[in-house]
C-alpha cells in the first residue's frame, strides 16, 4: 500500500528536517521526502498545518495480557498507542504469569503479531516470578525478543542479585530497568511524603525511598559498566544523582512520566483514587526539577507507564486502590500542552524524548523520517485541541485524573511500518 | 445560617462563622442534660445509621444519644456482624444504606478519605467519626466548646498538643478549629510522631515538652496507641512516658488553671496520669458530656436547622 502525507511541517532532527514535505510510503518503507510529490494511486492523506514527526515510542507500558485481560489486553493497548500516537511500546513484565521465560515473551509477540495495533517490544524479567532473589534466563528471554529486563513494580531489594543481574544483562547489551525504591521507607504509603500526606492523614511515602535506590543501582552501574535505565523518575534528588552520574560517565538513562512533570501531591486533596499512583505524584519542588531535567537532557526519555486498574480496583478506599494510571492517550498532548507549548521543549527535542531518546535506550534501529528506512509516522495537530474524556478511550480502562483537562495536541494519524494504524477521521481526503 | 455543606468531613472545610454557629448551638443543647425527660422532636422520622469500622465506645454511643435525644431512629452497623465481613466495599455498602432510607450516615473508619467515598455515592448527610489519621472533626468540636466553656474564650489562647501527632486524627481536627478560632497552637511529641510540615497547618512544633507546657492554657493529651512502639517509632513506653508523660509535678509547673484535655479513652500511667486525669484541671468527663451537645447541634444544623429565627430547643 502506497501513502501519501501532503503538506506537513516534517520535524526531524535527527535527518535535518524541520520543513513542509510529503512524505511517500510504499511497501511498508518511506520512499521520498521531497516537496510536490504526486503518487498516482497512493492513499493521500491531507496534513497540511499538521506535524509529522518520526513514530513516538513509549517505553513503559503495562498491557496486562496475559493475566489481566478485564484491565487490558494487547489488542486494546496497542489500539491506544495508535491512538495516542505511539508507533510502538514496551510493555513491562508484571503480568500474569510474569514474562520470566522465553515462552511467555514469544507468547505476548504472537499475540500482537495477531491482534496489535503497534509494534510490541517485550520487557523481560530481571528475576524468577518477579521475586527478587533468582536470575530468570536472560539470555533466553533475548532471544525470543526482549528488549531489556525489569521487575517493574518492585525494586530488586538485594544489591547482589541487581549487581549480577546487571553484569549478566551487559553480555546481550541489554538494559536493566529499575523501579527504584526502597521497600521498607515506603511501607504501607499511599501517597508522596509531605505537607499533603499530613493533612490529608495519608501515609506518605518519602523522596529518600526512591532517591536512595537510585543512587544505589548508579554505584552498581558503575560497578558492572551495565547499562542502568531508570523508570519513572519523580523527585529531584533522583534528577541531580543521574545528572552526575553522567557527567561521570556511568550508563544510565533515565525517563519521566507525564503526570509527575504535570501534577503535584496537591491533586491528592480530595481523595480521587486515580491520582494514586507509584512513585507517588510528588511536590512542587520536584515537578520544576523534572521539567529541568527534561529541557537539558538529563531525562532522556518521555514515558506514560500506562497502568490499566478496573473501576473497582479503584472506587475503594485511597490506601486500598490499586496504584497506577492510564496515559497512552494523553501522553503526547500533555508534553505538548505543558512542555511543547510554554516553550519549555521545543518539537525537535520533544522527538528526541518521545522517538529516539527511547529508541537509544532499548538499542532500537530507529532512522526516522529517511527514504528506505521502515515508515514509522506520527502526524500530530499541536494547535487543535481537545476535553480529555476517558468513556472514549480505547484503553478498557478509565483510571486517569485528567478527566476533563482541556489539551492541546490531537493525533491525527500513526503509521507502524507503512500501516496506517490509527487515523483520525478528518484526515483522510 | 445553616451549614454551608451536606456533610461534616473535617474542620479544614469549614469557615470559622460555621464552627461558631455549631458551638453556639451545642450550649442550649446541652440544657438537655438537666432535664427530666431528655427529648427533642426535632429529628423525628430521620433514620441515622451509625456505621463503625473501628471499635469505639465513647464516638459511638454519643452519636446513638445525641440522634436518639433528637428522636432519630438509630442504627448501628459493627462491620463484624455485617456483609461487610463477606468482602462488601464500602460503596457497595454506602449504596444499600442509602437504600434503605437513611439520612444521617456517622461514618468511623481506619482509612483517610473514607467518608469522602461515601458521602461522593449517597444522598445522606454523612458524618466524619474520624477517618484514619485525618479528621475527628466532632471530637475537635467538643474540645472547643469544653475549652469555651472553661476559659470563656478561645481566642488568643495558647494550646499545646502532646503526643503522637502523625497518627492522631484528633490533633489534625483540634489544629484546623483552633486555628481558625484565633488560638496560638503548638504540637508536641517524639520526632518520629510528628508529621513532615504540619506547621503549614498553622501549628507550632516542639519536641521540648517543657517548653510546649510553658505557657500553655490549655494542655490537650493524645491517646498513645502502644503498638507504635513495635514499629520503632520509639524505644519503650517507659521512655515514652519519661519524656512525654503528663504528671502532677509537670502540671503544677504550668499556668495556675490550665485546662487539660484528653479525647479518651487514656492509657493512664503512660501519657497521663490517674492523678492528672481526674484532678480539677482535668476535663475529660466533662468533654464526654459535651460531646452529645456538640453532635446533637451538628446533627441539627445538617438536617436544616439553625436559620434566622428558629428556636433550638
Amino acid at each position: 500500500m502506497r501513502l501519501l502525507l501532503k503538506g506537513g511541517r516534517v520535524v526531524d532532527p535527527r535527518n535535518g528536517l524541520d520543513e513542509t514535505k510529503d512524505v511517500l510510503v510504499d511497501d511498508g518503507r518511506v520512499l521520498t521526502v521531497d516537496s510536490g510529490i504526486e503518487a498516482e494511486g497512493a492513499r493521500v492523506l491531507d496534513v497540511r498545518e499538521k506535524t509529522v514527526l518520526p513514530g513516538l515510542i513509549d517505553i513503559h507500558v503495562h498491557l496486562r495480557e496475559p493475566g489481566r485481560e478485564d484491565e487490558e489486553t494487547i489488542e486494546t493497548g496497542t489500539l491506544a498507542a495508535a491512538r495516542g500516537g505511539f508507533a510502538a511500546v514496551a510493555c513491562m513484565p508484571n503480568t500474569d504469569p510474569p514474562l520470566d521465560t522465553g515462552a511467555a515473551v514469544r507468547f505476548v509477540l504472537s499475540r500482537a503479531r495477531e491482534t496489535g495495533r503497534v509494534r510490541v517490544l517485550p520487557v523481560g524479567a530481571i528475576t524468577r516470578g518477579l521475586a527478587g532473589a533468582e536470575l530468570a534466563e536472560i539470555g533466553e528471554l533475548r532471544r525470543a525478543g526482549a528488549v531489556g529486563i525489569s521487575d517493574d513494580g518492585r525494586p530488586v531489594t538485594n544489591s547482589r542479585v541487581m549487581r549480577h543481574a546487571m553484569e549478566y544483562a551487559s553480555m546481550f547489551g541489554m538494559p536493566v530497568i529499575s523501579h527504584a525504591e526502597d521497600v521498607h521507607l515506603a511501607e504501607g504509603g499511599a501517597m508522596n511524603e509531605g505537607y499533603w500526606s499530613t493533612r490529608l492523614g495519608l501515609p506518605g511515602i518519602p523522596a529518600a525511598a526512591e532517591e536512595s535506590m537510585v543512587a544505589r543501582d548508579i554505584f552498581l552501574a558503575e560497578l558492572t559498566g551495565a547499562r542502568l535505565h531508570i523508570a519513572h523518575v519523580s523527585t529531584a534528588g533522583s534528577c541531580e544523582l543521574i545528572r552526575r552520574a553522567k557527567e561521570r560517565g556511568i550508563r544510565v538513562t533515565c525517563e519521566a512520566t507525564p503526570h509527575h512533570f504535570t501534577l503535584t501531591d496537591e491533586a491528592v486533596a480530595g481523595y480521587d483514587t486515580n491520582t494514586k499512583v507509584n512513585p507517588p505524584l510528588r511536590a512542587a519542588r520536584d515537578v520544576e526539577a523534572l521539567l529541568q531535567g527534561l529541557a537539558d537532557g538529563t531525562i532522556d526519555a518521555i514515558a506514560s507507564d500506562h497502568a490499566p486498574h478496573t473501576t473497582e480496583e479503584k472506587e475503594v478506599e485511597y490506601e486500598l486502590a490499586a496504584f497506577g494510571m492510564i496515559g497512552l492517550e494523553t501522553s503526547l498532548a500533555l508534553a505538548i500542552t505543558e512542555l511543547v507549548r510554554p516553550g519549555l521543549l521545543t518539537l525537535e527535542q520533544l522527538v528526541e524524548r518521545m522517538a529516539y531518546g527511547p529508541a537509544s535506550i532499548l538499542g532500537l534501529d530507529w532512522p526516522g523520517i529517511a527514504p528506505g528506512a521502515e515508515a514509522n509516522i506520527t502526524v500530530v495537530d499541536p494547535d487543535a485541541s481537545f476535553v480529555v474524556d476517558p468513556t472514549g478511550f480505547a484503553s478498557l480502562s478509565r483510571n486517569t485524573p485528567f478527566g476533563g483537562r482541556r489539551l492541546f495536541g490531537r493525533v491525527v494519524a500513526t503509521i507502524v511500518a507503512g500501516r496506517l494504524a490509527y487515523e483520525a477521521c478528518e484526515a483522510a481526503v | 445560617m445553616p451549614m454551608r455543606h451536606k456533610d461534616l468531613l473535617g474542620l479544614e472545610y469549614l469557615e470559622r462563622d460555621e464552627i461558631e454557629l455549631v458551638l453556639d448551638t451545642a450550649v442550649p443543647m446541652k440544657e438537655i442534660f438537666t432535664r427530666d425527660i431528655r427529648k427533642l422532636p426535632t429529628l423525628r422520622g430521620k433514620t441515622m445509621v451509625n456505621l463503625f469500622y473501628e471499635p469505639s465506645t465513647r464516638t459511638r454511643t454519643s452519636f446513638e444519644l445525641a440522634g436518639k435525644w433528637m428522636s432519630a431512629d438509630v442504627t448501628n452497623i459493627a462491620t463484624s456482624t455485617s456483609s461487610v465481613a463477606k468482602g462488601e466495599s464500602l460503596k457497595d455498602t454506602a449504596r444499600t444504606l442509602e437504600a434503605l432510607g437513611a439520612n444521617f450516615v456517622v461514618i468511623r473508619h481506619q482509612m483517610a478519605g473514607a467518608p469522602h467515598l461515601v458521602a461522593r455515592t449517597v444522598k445522606a448527610s454523612v458524618v466524619n467519626a474520624g477517618d484514619g489519621r485525618h479528621e475527628h472533626p466532632t471530637q475537635a468540636l467538643l474540645d472547643l466548646f469544653t475549652i469555651r466553656e472553661r476559659l470563656g474564650r478561645i481566642e488568643g489562647l495558647k494550646v499545646a498538643i502532646v503526643g503522637d501527632i502523625l497518627h492522631s486524627r484528633v490533633a489534625r481536627s483540634n489544629i484546623w478549629g483552633l486555628a481558625k478560632l484565633g488560638a496560638h497552637v503548638t504540637v508536641c511529641g517524639p520526632r518520629t510522631l510528628i508529621p513532615p510540615d504540619v506547621s503549614r497547618m498553622g501549628a507550632e512544633v516542639t519536641c521540648d515538652l517543657r517548653e510546649a507546657l510553658a505557657d500553655a492554657d490549655v494542655v490537650n493529651v493524645l491517646r498513645l496507641q502502644l503498638e507504635r512502639q513495635k514499629k520503632g517509632l520509639f524505644p519503650s513506653i517507659r521512655e515514652y512516658s519519661d519524656l512525654y508523660g503528663i504528671t502532677r509535678e509537670r502540671v503544677e509547673k504550668c499556668k495556675p488553671g490550665v485546662l487539660i484535655l484528653h479525647p479518651g479513652p487514656a492509657n493512664l500511667g503512660v501519657e497521663i496520669t490517674e492523678e492528672v486525669a481526674e484532678s480539677p484541671n482535668a476535663a475529660v468527663h466533662q468533654q464526654v458530656t459535651n460531646g452529645v451537645a456538640c453532635r446533637m447541634a451538628v446533627l441539627y444544623l445538617l438536617s436544616g436547622g439553625g436559620r434566622p429565627g428558629e428556636v433550638v430547643a
